[in-house]
């Protein structure tokens, strides 16, 4: 009986060490893969924030003002002004769409239809 | 195998030869329990043996483990979870709708080890190529007098960086510098001040704020905990571009040497723009004035809203007038003596250009014509130290709790007696001096019906609190009074259709540094609010030595100078904050749903 245990817990051990072994390599890479990214993510947040400036002084006032000057002929910008305000009775209502008439077929009379509107 | 304590061989033997048998018992004990202790003893020494053996080996690791965390370089745990990290960087600042106002960039700072240099002559030549405001000759010199170590330039930009590479020689050295950048330039740069290089090594460089918010919040723009947050100011970037064009231009326009603005939310005390001009950019902050003659104020590096602190004139005349109706002394239309000049002991009171409103003014009036004479007598009838105690209640005795590290160095200059004749001057607004923050502060608590609020460039969260130092009512005659100077007096060129303007006017001559004033150097204000009938906003405009020569005459009077540039300013700013003009504009082209 106790031969058996002694060997048997000689291959346990041997397996134990094995396994131990492995997850030591395992981990290892991992750490490794985990480095990598977090390196890459550095990177990347170091190149949002350079963006992010970027954009921020892209559209900084002074820039958008003169931009706006210099297309004015296209874009027709100004600044706001308190007449702007409008109310909602100031909105037009959409126009009514007419069905369309179409020529094609053999016109077996005619209908009076108005000339414009409903 | 036991042995007997009375073996019967040697009791028989003993009782032959006629011993006592008791003996051999005793004896036998004794062996038996000397052979005990023996194995007792044995047993104790082998624990003591091994409980030294674990205690030396317990603290024989730990201390070879100390030597070894000691010996070995720091290194940061590589397994923790994301978004735990520490971000070793200054925070971000941004205004209150999340837009830049300064942030990080990554550059690089040069360095050279003359030691390791192939050829540090050439290279010094072609570093000044590079970097003109480098003396070639004093680059080689330092290159080749024996140093091992020497700093070239704090920062690059890219392109001077690869020019620099491409010289080629080993000994020029580059090392990661992060750089504060306000990409919006000099937009708010007395908000934001400034920020330099502290302590520097090769690897890295801490950035110390020098001035306006990145000094006085510095350590918590520096907290590493707290580098992935920004710090959300209360100023709003599209407000603060549009005053500050709009003060340029009425600046340039009124031949003023210095301009500044404040916008201040009343009800909450967030300032959501604050302007001094001129103006500097933060990026390339100046260096400050050294001439010891020049005053403080010629330096663009000044802030005119936080630091100039001048005799603010007739501004103070309201809160004579609010005072007086809050201890029920007066009611809006109480008549009051206002007969010009006035004597009192040796000084003789007069009004503007030595006109007269008198004999008798009504309190409004008083406000609306700008009466010396009449603020005087409420003043007189309110006393010196009720009035002292009211002004402190508006926090005129105070610096600012502003968070610019220039706020508390703003002390008010306050008369250090009071006697009447001080009430008098101080209730129009001469003999005592504040800063427009003050007076704008001052202004919003009777904007605010009555309560002071505490300003602030932080953006605010919830309601605010604060203690009510007139009551409701006062506040609102006050404000009526105020709006009546608009309508019709001295400020009747900042009406501003739709948006209700109120506000006073105040002319103050600058003071000599000889003492005395100046005849033909002013300061005017124009403190004001808007809409009246709810007030939102207090708006403070200062000029600083203007004059409007559109007209024959120089005029200087603040309802020329700083109210139309107030004027303009609400014009402007008002919609874009969302504020719809009191007036409905004509309905144009309404359309009725309607067929022909």
């Amino acid at each position: 009986m106790r031969p058996v245990l002694y060997v048997l817990s000689f291959l346990a051990l041997i397996a134990l060490g094995f396994w131990a072994y492995r997850e030591n390599y395992a981990t290892q890479a991992a750490l490794k893969e985990v480095q990598g990214l977090q390196r890459d993510i550095a990177a990347l947040r170091e190149a949002l924030s350079v963006q992010r400036a970027e954009w921020a002084y892209l559209n900084r006032p002074d820039r958008l003002r003169n931009l706006a000057t210099a297309n004015f002929d296209r874009l027709g910008l100004l600044p706001m002004e308190p007449s702007q305000f409008g109310s909602a009775a100031q909105v037009a209502y959409p126009r009514a769409r007419l069905p369309e008439i179409s020529f094609s077929t053999d016109i077996q009379g005619t209908l009076a239809l108005p000339d414009e509107g409903l | 195998m036991r042995t007997p304590l009375r073996p019967l061989a040697r009791i028989l033997h003993a009782r032959q030869e006629g011993l006592n048998p008791d003996a051999i018992e005793k004896e036998n004990l004794r062996i038996r329990h000397e052979a005990l202790r023996e194995k007792a003893r044995g047993r104790a020494q082998f624990r003591l043996v091994v409980l030294c053996a674990s205690f030396v080996m317990a603290f024989g690791a730990i201390g070879a483990r100390m030597g070894l965390m000691a010996a070995t370089e720091p290194v940061e745990p590589r397994s923790r979870a994301p978004g735990a990290e520490i971000i070793a960087q200054r925070a971000d600042i941004t205004d209150r709708n999340g837009r830049v106002l300064a942030t990080n960039m990554t550059t690089h700072a040069l360095y050279a080890h003359p030691k390791v240099m192939v050829d540090p002559k050439g290279s010094a030549r072609k570093l000044a190529e590079i970097f003109p405001d480098l003396d070639a000759k004093a680059l080689e010199r330092r290159f080749t007098d024996g140093r091992s170590f020497v700093w070239i330039r704090k920062v690059l930009s890219p392109e001077q960086m690869q020019r620099v590479h491409e010289i080629g020689d080993p000994g020029l050295l580059f090392g990661p510098r992060e750089k504060r950048l306000y990409p919006n330039g000099t937009l708010a740069a007395h908000v934001l001040g400034g920020t330099s290089f502290g302590a520097e090594g090769v690897h890295s460089a801490e950035i110390v704020g020098v001035a306006g918010i990145e000094k006085a919040l510095d350590a918590r723009l520096r907290d590493p905990a707290q580098g992935n947050k920004p710090l959300t100011l209360s100023i709003d970037l599209t407000l603060q571009a549009t005053i500050e064009e709009v003060l340029a231009a009425g600046m340039g326009m009124l031949n003023a040497k210095g301009a500044a603005a404040i916008l201040m939310d009343a009800r909450t005390g967030e300032i959501l723009a604050l302007a001094s001009l001129p103006t500097f950019d933060p990026n390339n902050r100046p260096n400050p004035l050294v001439d010891k003659d020049a005053e403080p104020g010629d330096s663009p590096l000044f802030n005119r809203a936080v630091q100039g602190v001048y005799e603010l004139g007739s501004t103070f005349k309201i809160f004579a007038a609010a005072q007086a109706m809050e201890l029920g002394l007066v009611t809006p239309d109480t008549m009051v003596d206002a007969n010009a000049p006035m004597v009192w002991g040796k000084h003789k009171i007069k009004e503007f250009e030595n006109k007269n409103y008198g004999p008798l003014l009504s309190v409004s009036d008083v406000i609306a014509k700008s009466s010396n004479v009449g603020t005087a007598h409420i003043a007189l009838m309110i006393g010196p130290l009720r009035q002292q105690a009211f002004l402190k209640a508006l926090g005129f005795f105070e610096p600012t709790p502003v968070e610019l590290v220039e706020a508390p160095g703003a002390r008010p200059l306050i008369p250090k007696k009071w006697p009447e004749i001080v009430t008098i001057t101080t209730s129009y607004g001469h003999g005592m001096s504040a800063s427009p923050m003050h007076l704008a502060t001052a202004y919003a608590a009777i904007a605010n019906g009555g309560v002071a609020i505490k300003p602030t460039l932080l953006k605010r969260e919830g309601p605010t609190t604060g203690i009510r130092v007139m009551s409701e009512e006062t506040a609102r005659n006050a404000v009526a009074m105020l709006r009546r100077v608009v309508t019709e007096g001295t400020a009747s060129l900042g009406e501003v259709p739709g948006y209700e303007v109120a506000g006073k006017t105040g002319t103050a001559d600058k003071p000599k540094k000889s003492g005395g004033y100046y005849k033909d150097k002013v300061v005017n204000t124009f403190a004001s609010m808007f809409p009246a009938s709810n007030p939102q906003y207090v708006l403070i405009v200062t000029l600083d030595e203007p004059q409007d020569t559109s007209l024959a005459e120089t005029r200087r009077t603040a309802g020329w100078t700083a109210v139309p540039v107030a004027a303009e300013i609400i014009r402007r700013v008002a919609p874009l904050m969302g504020l719809r003009p009191k007036l409905e504009p004509v309905a144009l082209d309404a359309v009725t749903a309607a067929s022909n």
